[in-house]
């Protein structure tokens, strides 16, 4: 400091200005570059990313916006987002309700990806994950009404697995069944077939991003049905179990309920009357032996 | 309206065709690329696939934004095999060619700068915001460390060059919102403002090309006859002057400065020839024929 001069002085000043003048005005600019960054990871719901896609939050650092999954789609599934679309410009997506995703066997458009943006470890496509299909509106969806439509079902590549018919008697009748589409999460890819094909003039079976379709058990939930499978055994000693009364709703009448506490014995469901008075607690699917 | 136009010496001296050679071998290549990517979804027949952060060329050849895949690296992602082998390949041709050949040779966007520029010269706009051309370095820090906090490939998200030739080949959409934009701001509010000051695309292809062999050169500068066409028509004019005017200085007449783009624009206004392209290493001290050696003022080699 002590040598410097005048002159030196002036320009160090003039150099931590500019300096200070360009951080600061494309700082501002990438202050704004960055919130949209943010924003731009809330994908709508409806828009669905191709088969094996990381999680948003990885897929916008991987995608590097080519377009050769789109290429090489050879049902034209896929789209790259413009500006205007609300899902971050140049990358893929596709809508469920326009076109869904065929399943091809080979995935090609996985096979095209030149990054890890869709995940080359996805060699069955009947493991991808693009959303969930959710049957959203059960006032509209005519297996509810009581007809017989079932084109969800049918079109399912995953018939019987992903998506199954729950017969269930019609109450509004009386004397028909209902077929209810019923989806289970664990087959279903989330390809949109069903999406597509509803003949609603709006769907009411959706595909959703896996995160807004599926509910979340805490890790602390054990299911004591599937731990008594797992042991061999209940877990608990049966012997002690406090039977409480079902508290059914007023005025409730549900024919062969079984509910010892309220009176609701096993003679009123035609069970053998030893087995109720032996283990009066007991009630019958937890199948303990006395 | 000025009074004299760029490069008009050198079409009397040398015929139109002599004198925009350089510009319509570039035209050329920037129409040829983007032909041969519009082919497959205009014509059916594929030659590439994809658009410039990547393209499979019939499906043997893969090349790689390296600046795209540089953002993704920061966002924590590297590329797959064929991603890969096309980074190598860019990169390679980049550190040999010159790395902003990219801007001049094959980005889209520089024949509408270029536009913009040739029109404000045409209607004599004067004025220009003034902001240092090193601007563009700073956005390219920006961009690399957003992209790293953000895991996000941060630029493209409204980097105007991806967004004119991904949208010429798929669909151009709000896309030219932002180019009309950004020939409007060349147009009006600064000359050669985008690729010129802030763009970070060329920013980075700058540093890629720093140490290329392939340069412009000023061999012949001892006939130069200061008639200014060089530095009214060069993109970068600041690159020019070390290499034409530095005999005294005892600086070579290679131009070295990474942002020379090897328009050649140069070599084709100047009606004494005095440009050519040739090798960095082919610079001696003195272009003066038969000088003395150089001043012993010590020479900067």
């Amino acid at each position: 400091m002590k040598a410097s001069t005048p002159k030196s002085n002036a320009a160090r000043r003039q150099f931590l200005f500019d300096s200070a003048r360009m951080a600061c005005g494309v700082g501002l600019l990438g202050l704004g570059l960055g919130l949209y960054a943010k924003q731009s990871k809330a994908l709508p719901a409806l828009a669905l990313r191709p088969p094996g896609a990381l999680p948003e939050d990885d897929f916008l650092g991987a995608c590097i916006r080519c377009g050769l999954c789109v290429r090489d789609c050879p049902y034209d599934t896929l789209a790259l987002a413009k500006p205007e679309t609300p899902v971050a410009t140049g990358t893929p997506y596709f809508t469920a309700r326009k076109i869904p995703c065929e399943m091809c066997e080979d995935i090609p458009c996985i096979k095209a990806c030149p990054t890890g943006a869709l995940d080359h470890g996805l060699t069955d496509i009947n493991q991808a994950k693009m959303g969930v299909a959710v049957l959203i509106d059960h006032e509209t969806c005519l297996n509810f009404l009581g007809l017989r439509c079932d084109v969800c079902y049918r079109v399912c590549p995953v018939i019987d697995k992903a998506i199954t018919l729950d017969i269930q008697s019609n109450q509004r009748t009386g004397r028909h069944a209902m077929f209810l589409p019923t989806v289970h999460s664990e087959h279903c890819t989330g390809c949109g077939k069903c999406e597509q094909a509803c003949v609603l003039q709006e769907a009411a079976i959706r595909v959703l991003p896996p995160a807004l379709a599926k509910g979340e058990l805490g890790a602390h939930y054990q299911l004591g049905w599937e731990e008594q499978k797992k042991a061999g055994h209940s877990l608990i000693d049966e012997s002690k179990m406090l039977d409480l009364p079902d508290r059914m709703p007023e005025g409730t009448k549900l024919p062969g309920h079984y509910d010892p506490a309220s009176g609701m014995t096993a003679p009123a469901r035609d069970l053998p009357a030893n087995e109720s008075l032996a283990i009066p607690s007991l009630p019958p699917g937890l199948g303990g032996k006395p | 309206m000025s009074d004299k136009r760029i490069g008009a010496e050198a079409v009397a001296e040398k015929g139109w065709l002599k004198a925009h050679r350089w510009l319509i071998l570039r035209r050329l290549t920037q129409i040829g690329i983007l032909a041969l990517f519009l082919l497959g979804p205009l014509a059916g027949i594929w030659i590439v696939k994809g658009n410039l952060n990547y393209s499979y060329t019939l499906d043997f050849l893969p090349l790689t934004d390296p600046f795209v895949a540089l953002q993704a690296a920061l966002a924590g992602h590297l590329p797959e095999t064929l991603g890969a082998i096309g980074l190598a390949i860019v990169v390679a041709f980049y550190l040999l060619l010159g790395g902003r050949v990219y801007c001049s040779w094959v980005c889209p966007v520089n024949m509408v700068t270029d536009a913009a520029g040739w029109l404000r010269g045409r209607l004599g706009i004067k004025g220009s915001a003034h902001i240092a051309r090193a601007t563009r370095y700073w956005m390219l820090g920006m961009v690399l460390l957003g992209s790293a906090l953000t895991g996000v490939v941060l630029w493209e998200l409204i980097n105007p060059v991806s967004m004119l030739h991904r949208g010429l080949i798929f669909g151009i959409g709000a896309a030219w919102t932002v180019v009309l934009a950004v020939f409007l701001f060349d147009l009006f509010v600064m000359s050669r403002g985008w690729c010129g000051h802030l763009c970070p695309v060329g920013a980075f292809y700058s540093l890629l090309g720093r140490w290329s062999p392939v340069r412009v050169a000023a061999p012949a500068r001892q006939a130069c006859n200061d008639c200014m066409d060089c530095f009214e028509v060069c993109p970068e004019p600041q690159v020019i002057r070390p290499a034409l005017k530095g005999e005294g200085q005892g600086v070579g007449p290679v131009i070295l400065a990474a942002n020379c783009t090897n328009c050649g624009r140069c070599i084709d206004v100047c009606s004494k020839d005095v440009f050519a392209f040739g090798l960095r290493f082919n610079n001696p001290v003195s272009t003066v024929p038969q000088a003395p050696p150089a001043a012993d003022r010590s020479a900067n080699i």
